[in-house]
């Protein structure tokens, strides 16, 4: 899982979620804290290609081989492409969440929704905070 | 995402540096602080069911039971026929409230000058209360012993290869499935039975609190994985074992749990005997089965067993299972949908999942094998 990384080219959510904008469309997935917290991920039950995703709202489930968790959608959309990568080899999430551990991909409904996003100094100082 | 704790109030058990040192991740069990995994449950749980696994199982509970009338409270206390055993020997056995309920299920050791109780963790207390309490009426002493004993299993079809450099005798390597000896192990005094919760052929060694962490390197330096509670909560279900505030509890049947196999029914001068007798002459409501799911997902405790959208069952444990790859689970289900092949739907949090009850174990096991 490799040590507590937080690329500078994303932006963050509460939920430990994180937002690479690509024009429109942004690629969404979970931290490094967030798949620490997990632990191995072993289950993506993924959304729809075409389902709305709304800011805040849950929008698919990652499970662990004890826990189940909510994943957050950090803005809102409409799915676009889902990792099936993931769906077969979940442990993905944990080996590399902002490569090949990405979720969904989102065609942006409000794309200002971004400016209440953290980006990575604000994440990284609002996860000291957690602990 | 993370709920933090105050670890403050738990006890922690002598090899608990043995943990740390190996990356342990803890989390609070039965009051214990107890390693969870160390990394990978997925790598730990395959480690034991293809190699050897080794588990810091200390949190357990070590009750001795003593004297001219021992056997004779034990055979009142305990569901199965205690003398059926003899030193040496180990057996699975229940204790009952007086209406049927589990106490504890346990595996109870005959030794030359005494017998030796193995409980869960969440239940020391019940089950001392209760062999006092029944105790009273013989000639016998009981003696709680957890808070000195450490336990240790050793798991998984090269448990030998782990073990036999290490051994002051021959005679652990030679155990048969349920026996017992005393030997030294990496120089450490043991009880060493031929015992599990995996499902896989090992040991289970009971030494002294302070020793524990000697014999945990020994066997680490000679192959055997780390594992944690996560990798032996998943391998006891694919082996298709109830576990105490799960499957078995104080408002359970232990006959609708089909562990009626673990009582001495046709003697039936247990506690708790006559509502058995009675469950299993007329059968129950409810029986517990074993699941695997026919499509992607991971069933739940309370997740619910319908059918034509009526509850026709709960689900009480379930994980992914490593080896099949599949959701797996128990469940109590109506009586007529217990048999192996039966179809059943899961309703894992509001999405309909096809499921069939499956045989036990749930994937091969080296258990009773030599």
């Amino acid at each position: 899982m490799g040590e507590a990384n937080y690329p500078a080219d994303l932006k963050y959510h509460r939920e430990h979620d994180w937002v690479r904008l690509e024009g429109d469309e942004a690629v969404f997935g979970i931290t490094w804290f967030a798949q620490d917290a997990l632990g191995e991920v072993v289950y993506f039950d993924a959304p729809d290609v075409g389902a709305a995703v709304v800011a805040d709202d849950a929008y698919a489930e990652l499970e662990s081989v004890k826990a189940v968790s909510d994943v957050y959608a950090p803005l809102s959309g409409e799915v676009t492409a889902v990792n099936d990568a993931v769906s077969t080899s979940p442990g993905l999430v944990n080996s590399d969440p902002y490569g090949e551990g990405w979720l969904v991909r989102v065609r942006l409904s409000d794309p200002s929704q971004v400016d209440g996003l953290m980006d990575q100094a604000a994440y990284t100082q609002y996860l000291e905070g957690l602990s | 995402m993370l709920a933090c704790r105050a670890m403050t109030a738990l006890r922690r058990t002598s090899l608990h540096p043995c943990h740390e040192a190996a990356g342990a991740r803890f989390g609070p069990f039965a009051g214990w602080e107890m390693p969870l995994h160390y990394g990978s449950p997925s790598t730990e749980h395959l480690a034991v069911r293809r190699d050897a696994g080794v588990f810091d199982v200390s949190h357990m509970g070590q009750i001795e039971v003593d004297g001219p009338g021992a056997r004779a409270l034990l055979a009142e206390a305990l569901t199965n026929d205690i003398t059926r055993i003899g030193p040496g020997q180990g057996q699975y056995t229940l204790m009952l409230a007086d209406d049927g309920g589990v106490i504890d299920d346990l595996i109870v050791y005959a030794l030359p000058d005494r017998f030796l109780a193995v409980v869960n963790a969440s239940n020391v207390d019940a089950c001392l209360a209760r062999l006092r309490e029944v105790g009273a009426a013989h000639d016998a002493r009981v003696n709680d012993r957890s808070a000195e004993v450490a336990m240790i299993a050793l798991q998984g079809p090269r448990w030998k290869a782990v073990v036999e450099g290490l051994v002051a005798t021959p005679a652990p390597l030679a155990l048969e499935y349920f026996a017992l000896t005393e030997d030294m192990v990496a120089r450490v005094p043991a009880l060493v039975a031929r015992t599990g919760y995996t499902g896989e052929a090992g040991l289970e060694l009971m030494v002294p609190w302070d020793d524990a962490p000697r014999l945990w390197d020994a066997l680490v330096a000679a192959g055997a994985v780390p594992c944690g509670l996560v990798a032996r909560d998943t391998l006891r279900l694919e082996a298709g074992y109830p576990l105490y505030g799960q499957e078995l509890g104080r408002d359970r049947s232990p006959v609708a749990a089909g562990v009626t196999w673990a009582m001495d029914l046709a003697g039936a001068g247990f506690r708790g005997a006559a509502t058995c007798v009675a469950e299993k002459r007329d059968g129950t409501p409810e029986r517990l089965c074993a699941f695997v799911l026919d499509e992607p997902g991971i069933p739940r405790p309370g997740a619910r067993v319908v059918s034509d959208g009526a509850d026709v069952g709960v689900v009480t444990s379930g994980t992914l299972s490593p080896v099949l790859e599949r959701g797996i689970g128990m469940a109590y289900v109506r009586h007529d949908l217990a048999a192996v092949g039966t179809p059943l739907t899961i309703d894992i949090r509001g999405k309909h999942k096809q499921a069939h009850v499956a045989k036990r174990p749930l994937v091969d096991t080296s258990a009773t094998k030599h």
